[in-house]
């Protein structure tokens, strides 16, 4: 039976990361997301694993990096300006092939920005972030319960495809207290063994972990061999949600809590008799191309609203290409649009 | 009978370290150092629990040069690696070979705070007072008045700081169990440098935490100096301004 708790984000986060077999977690304090540092230092050592606060965000990735080489499912979070520290060590965890969550519990930017909600960490997340070519599996919750549910995919995905995976969600999701039914624990010993781990070289030849390759055609040969990874991934994990996309004359395309604020949108605009349709995306890489572009044959007007200047509204567009209208609707520094302030938008498309 | 049959084996490459050749420049202390370290490991029994860290720089490869498991850090995190690996597996055990531009410039904080929270991990720190593979570049630890690609009139103190003094600095942490600074100019303190890096591994093993092994070495390349006379620089120049010895033993 699962547990049901009231939780916030933050929380329903760090005890799902826990339950998922996390074992160690290396953090450094930033608003909004200290009760996840706060959550695993309570909680994390009675489960048999390792807290520990990091001297810096640099540092928290890199014990990550370590960690992650010798076997053990590893977690770091943060928040915008705190993510972008840690980009040298995300590409080199890329780059070695190892997984490992990130929480990003975005905020306001750039620069030291604010620490309200905001959704401008969408192309750091999605496009690279690091120097290099790379992926990251980018999972964007919009509930606390789904943050717990993507938290635990996020350490299964990251293992079975060795590709760190990031949770974009804000500072409002984090934050906000909602019941939560919790996945049972697992046990470490029982998850599938990692046979390239640093563990000692006994009985075995040495395992290498490494970013590095001075051989051209090595490098390149590691790159297609990643980028053959990635397609799988495109193909196999690409995860959304439809709401009311039917019979809908202009679809809203939202995710995070911007997308939470969107079921809100439809239902209020269907009591008017307003018709409109919601694609909500929960895999921003690999993102839901294929589904956004069939909905783009039959509807008006593919409305995209973001908390940002319109960062995923680019792959929006890149799935509609030039199907129909594919209109923007946004705000910045932690504003958020009301739901009527969304459907008057709407309107001016039906 | 051949005359082989009869002799002695008294000198073999150590069982840790790989058939792969060295990228070092000839004359350069790191391959020294690099066997020492090997037969450490040999001499401990811990070749198949051992993790060997890579820096960037010169040592890049080593992950590569030891038969044990290896990882390649990012510039100057290795620290932070070495924290990650050991606490997630305190079984390990875990060594970080640096250079002074990685460990002492890019790297310091994950250098202080890993010696400062005492992490059972052992640093081999290789000062040469050259960034040697991006082609001889002032580091932090260059002499004052020393000439390097970056200072080509050479290191001014009042502009360019002075050379920071690693293990001096480390040892007024209290946790580490073993910091000490050693050199390889000469049979003698090779034969010193050998059992330091030995008892920082030994205290590894026996859990008694955190040592730090700075080790003087040469770059005839960087430095512009045959080997024999880097040698005789260090000798004579570097040890007066990285004085040798034990600072911390607390074991």
């Amino acid at each position: 039976m699962a547990d049901r708790q009231l939780m916030t984000g933050n929380e329903a986060m760090a005890e799902a990361a826990i339950r998922a077999g996390c074992r160690t977690y290396f953090g450094y304090p930033i608003t909004p997301q200290n009760e996840i540092l706060e959550y695993m230092a309570a909680h994390l050592p009675r489960a048999g694993g390792t807290f520990l606060q990091a001297e810096s965000e640099v540092a928290a990735i890199n014990m990550c990096y370590g960690a992650a080489a010798a076997g053990v499912r590893t977690m770091t979070s943060s928040s915008s300006p705190g993510v972008s520290l840690k980009m040298e060590g995300i590409s080199y965890l890329a780059g070695a092939d190892l997984p490992c969550v990130i929480l990003n519990v975005a905020r306001g930017g750039p620069g030291l920005g604010n620490i309200a909600p905001a959704q401008g960490d969408y192309f750091q997340a999605t496009k690279g972030g690091g120097h290099g070519d790379y992926r990251l599996i980018v999972l964007a919750p919009s509930t606390a319960q789904e943050a717990a549910d993507l938290a635990g995919l996020a350490f299964d995905l990251s293992d079975q495809y060795r590709v760190p995976a990031l949770i974009l969600a804000d500072g409002m999701l984090g934050q906000m207290m909602e019941p939560v039914a919790l996945p049972p624990h697992r046990d470490p010993a029982t998850l599938p063994p990692k046979p390239w781990a640093l563990t000692g070289a006994k009985g075995r030849d040495p395992n290498y972990i490494a970013s590095f390759a001075l051989e051209p055609t090595v490098l390149r040969d590691l790159n297609v061999r990643r980028h053959a990874r990635y397609r799988e991934i495109e193909a196999r994990e690409v995860r959304w949600e439809e709401v009311a996309t039917a019979d809908a004359e202009v679809l809203l395309v939202a995710y995070g809590t911007m997308g939470r604020i969107a079921k809100t949108v439809v239902r209020r605009g269907r009591e008017r008799g307003i018709r409109v349709g919601l694609l909500r995306p929960i895999t921003l890489w690999p993102f839901p191309y294929s589904p956004i572009r069939k909905l783009a044959e039959r509807v008006r007007a593919v409305l995209t609203v973001e908390l940002s200047a319109g960062q995923m509204w680019e792959d929006v567009r890149l799935a509609v290409e030039g199907r129909c209208a594919t209109p923007f609707y946004g705000e910045m520094g932690g504003v958020v649009p009301t739901p009527s302030e969304i459907l008057t938008e709407v309107m001016r498309h039906v | 009978m051949s005359s082989t049959d009869t002799m002695t084996k008294v000198f073999a490459r150590p069982r840790s370290l790989t058939e792969k050749p060295f990228t070092y420049c000839p004359g350069c202390d790191h391959g020294l150092l690099t066997r020492i370290l090997a037969g450490a490991i040999d001499k401990l029994g811990i070749q198949e629990r051992t993790v060997i860290i890579a820096p960037v720089g010169c040592a890049v490869f080593a992950y590569e040069w030891f038969r044990c498991d290896g990882i390649q850090a990012s510039h100057g995190r290795a620290a932070a690696v070495a924290t990650g690996l050991k606490r997630a597996n305190p079984d390990l055990i875990v060594i970080s070979y640096q250079g002074d531009g990685d460990l002492a410039a890019i790297g310091t904080a994950e250098t202080i705070h890993a010696a400062n929270r005492g992490e059972a991990i052992t640093v081999i720190f290789v000062n040469n007072q050259i960034y040697g593979m991006t082609g001889g570049q002032m580091a932090p630890t260059t002499l004052a008045g020393q000439r390097a690609t970056s200072c080509p009139e050479g290191r001014d103190v009042r502009t360019m700081g002075h050379p920071l003094p690693v293990a001096e600095m480390i040892a007024t942490l209290a946790a580490p169990a073993y910091v000490t600074r050693q050199s390889l100019h000469d049979p003698k303190h090779v034969a010193q440098a050998t059992k330091a890096v030995e008892k920082a591994l030994r205290y590894q093993v026996e859990g008694k935490g955190y040592s730090l092994v700075e080790v003087l070495s040469t770059c005839p390349t960087g430095w512009r100096m045959p080997p024999a006379v880097a040698h005789k620089h260090v000798a004579d120049v570097v040890t007066g301004a990285f004085p040798l010895g034990d600072l911390v033993d607390r074991g």
